[in-house]
């Protein structure tokens, strides 16, 4: 079997449904309607009108040449994710489960939100489709990034900060869980990454696969070649999964995904949950997970609030176990540096989880030279991370930056 | 032969039915939450669901929530959920089930988890995120060292989902009232009357109702119908509030419920 062929409930000894069984009709459902709606040649082609005219598909790809020439000459292709409507890879995925969640009948949609991109995402498909919305959020994540909050709640939607636990993503993917369950009937859990119970993780891969499908074929046309590697940066893992996919069976082609690393590895403040995580389970799937000896979760630590998560979606679990993808920790600092050097060199101010693909393009570049081609995710752009971003770089204040260059 | 169900049937025998009370372990202390666990059952309460207090509750509502939170960041550890089975059960002889998520499970490893469980002195698991589908290690564990397994059922089940839950379960099943989380409702909804004859008509002998009850009323009104009543958020309200002598005057008034 190919290994683009692999669909959940398992990949390898990882995915499942570990939930209530007050949820598992609910999961029964939507498997259903998602099976029929692959099967329906209508689905598709309303989903694909809708990228056409309003997420603005197909994403063109870009080529970082200035940029290129700090990743040891290699030729760095950007596919341009941060062009979409509403600044991200996230709408792929939404606008694929909010057509499903009309066909359901639902009348209500909830999200979990970290960065807040999948939130104004959300919201915005509540307002096209004119479903109500509500967003959790863990109120750490509402403080940095209060621009997307703001967003959302212009765009119609209700944002209701998680105070419990770490009160970052995991704990509004708990709480998001709690309203599903209590409300199932009226509403869909429109979830955000390649994580969760089944059919999650294979549905929202294949709502992003459209981001490697078309880049496997324009960067075959700008180069007449496959590229050496694709890298994407890894929160949940969706948008790695979306541009990896087409690409899986591609032999010659490596997969390189790139994990919070926050203060580094060694620390006790990261997320890199491949490098260092074991297997466990974690909202609703078997994967691999940060947590002590006694199972419990630990928090994670990310600059990134979208990469700030300690589990990571099932079939990268499987990836990585199997060897056909490798996962690399990348710093705040390195995140923060590559940030400000695409900026610098190509005039794209990417976001901070993006900015986490571009240091490990950086590296992959120097380690493979200059004949190499390395293709990037540009999951999404910076104008929500211009507040931590200022911060970090000292712009605020001029006189007490670290951007003394 | 379980003692869960021993007891259940016992107490349908003698009264209305079986009254089953939850808290958790670690909450406010670990000696406390000894002491509280004792009093329910010296007061009227059944059989004892102890539970493990985990980072991730999503079957829980802000009271549970908040109570395991703070016996997390008191430093429980899994080791002491052994231990204060162990100590209640040297007081009291009544059956002591364990509610725990599944993933400290499986960290701690299922076979070891189970085998150290039985030498404690406890009855068997609820796991309110394992469904039977995904339960082949328990399943095993379970029979090897001769525990119970209480899985749920709720009112969204299919009747082949209801007849699974029944065949896997032993002790009892676990008739979830409503469509939601731990926490009193001041209606205990009309739908665990539904799920309880659909387990009846699956096969259950013991199907016990939880998820809202917190009144003398509501125990009687669910054991009309049902083997046992299954008491969660009252009860660790009343520890925070007024501790272990509140637990045993909430225990002692929720067991009125369950007279005839
Ligand atoms: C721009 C961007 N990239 C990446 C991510 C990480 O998510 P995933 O790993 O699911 O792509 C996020 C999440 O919020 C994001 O906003």
């Amino acid at each position: 079997m190919k290994l683009r062929d692999h669909v959940g409930p398992y990949f390898g000894g990882f995915g499942g449904r570990f939930v209530p069984e007050s949820l598992i009709a609910a999961l029964d459902e939507l498997d259903a309607a998602y099976q029929a709606a692959k099967a329906d040649p209508t689905f598709a082609a309303e989903l694909d009108e809708l990228h056409r005219t309003y997420t603005g598909r197909p994403s063109i790809i870009t080529e970082a040449k200035r940029f290129g020439e700090h990743a040891g000459g290699a030729r760095i292709i950007l596919k341009r994710e941060d062009l979409n409507h509403t600044g991200s890879h996230k709408i792929n995925n939404v606008l694929g489960q909010a057509l499903l969640a009309k066909r359901l009948g639902k009348t209500r949609i909830i999200a979990e939100t970290g960065a807040g991109q999948h939130g104004v995402a959300s919201a915005t498909a509540a307002a096209l489709f004119g479903l109500e919305c509500v967003v959790y959020m863990g109120e750490v994540d509402t403080e940095r990034q209060a621009l997307n909050v703001a967003r959302m709640k212009l765009l119609g939607a209700e944002v209701v900060p998680v105070t419990v636990g770490s009160r970052t993503l995991k704990d509004a993917i708990n709480e998001a869980l709690r309203d599903w369950v209590a409300n199932v009937e009226t509403t869909h859990y429109l979830l955000g990454t390649v994580a969760g119970p089944h059919p999650f993780p294979t549905m929202v891969r294949d709502f992003h696969s459209v981001i490697g499908i078309e880049a496997r074929e324009q960067v075959l046309a700008l180069t007449g070649r496959l590229p050496d590697a694709v890298v994407a940066c890894v929160g949940g893992g969706s948008n790695a999964m979306g541009i990896f996919h087409a690409f899986l069976d591609d032999e010659g082609v490596r997969l390189v995904g790139n994990e919070a690393a926050g203060d580094g590895v060694d620390t006790p403040y990261h997320a890199a949950t491949i490098t260092k995580g074991r297997p466990g389970v974690l909202h609703g799937a078997r994967s691999l997970m940060l947590q002590d000896e006694d199972g419990q979760t630990m928090e994670s630590h990310s600059i990134s609030a979208g990469l700030d998560y300690p589990g990571v979606g099932p079939e990268h679990a499987w990836l990585a176990d199997i060897g056909r993808a490798e996962y690399r920790p990348v710093t705040d600092a390195q995140a923060m540096d590559a940030l400000r050097l695409l900026s610098r060199t190509e005039g794209i101010i990417p976001a901070i989880e993006t900015a986490h693909a571009l240091h490990g393009a950086l590296e992959l570049g120097r380690e493979l030279g200059p004949e190499a081609i390395i293709l990037v995710s540009l999951s999404g752009r910076g104008d929500k991370d211009m507040e931590t971003a200022a911060r970090y770089f000292g712009l605020l204040d001029a006189a007490a930056g670290k951007d003394s260059a | 032969m379980s003692h869960v169900a021993d007891t259940i049937r016992t107490r349908n025998a003698e009264a209305a039915g079986a009254l089953i009370g939850y808290l958790p372990v670690g909450f406010p202390d670990l000696d406390t939450s000894v002491d509280a666990a004792v009093a329910l059952l010296e007061n009227g309460v059944d059989v004892l669901e102890l539970g493990l207090p985990y980072s991730d509750p999503v079957m829980d509502g802000a009271m549970i929530q908040r109570a395991t939170q703070t016996a997390l960041s008191n430093g429980f550890r899994l080791r002491d959920g052994f231990e204060a089975v162990e100590r209640i059960r040297s007081r009291v002889d009544a059956p002591v089930l364990v509610m725990t998520y599944w993933n400290p499970v499986v960290q701690y490893g299922v076979d070891r988890f189970a085998a150290d469980l039985r030498n404690a002195g406890g009855a068997g698991l609820i796991t309110p995120d394992l469904i039977p589908d995904e339960a082949a290690d328990w399943m095993a564990a379970s029979s090897a060292n001769e525990l119970d397994r209480v899985f749920l059922a709720a009112p969204s089940s299919s009747d082949a989902r209801m007849r699974q839950a029944v065949e896997a379960s032993r002790g009892f099943v676990y008739a979830v009232s409503t469509m939601g989380i731990t926490g009193a409702r001041a209606d205990v909804d009309a739908a665990a009357r539904g799920v309880v004859s659909r387990l009846r008509e699956a096969g259950a002998e013991n199907a016990c109702v939880g998820l809202g009850i917190s009144t003398p009323d509501q125990v009687a009104d669910v054991l009309s119908y049902a083997d046992g009543a299954i008491v969660g958020s009252r009860l660790v309200a009343a520890l925070e509030e007024g501790g272990v002598a509140a637990v045993a005057e909430v225990a002692a008034a929720l067991a009125t419920g369950t007279r005839r």
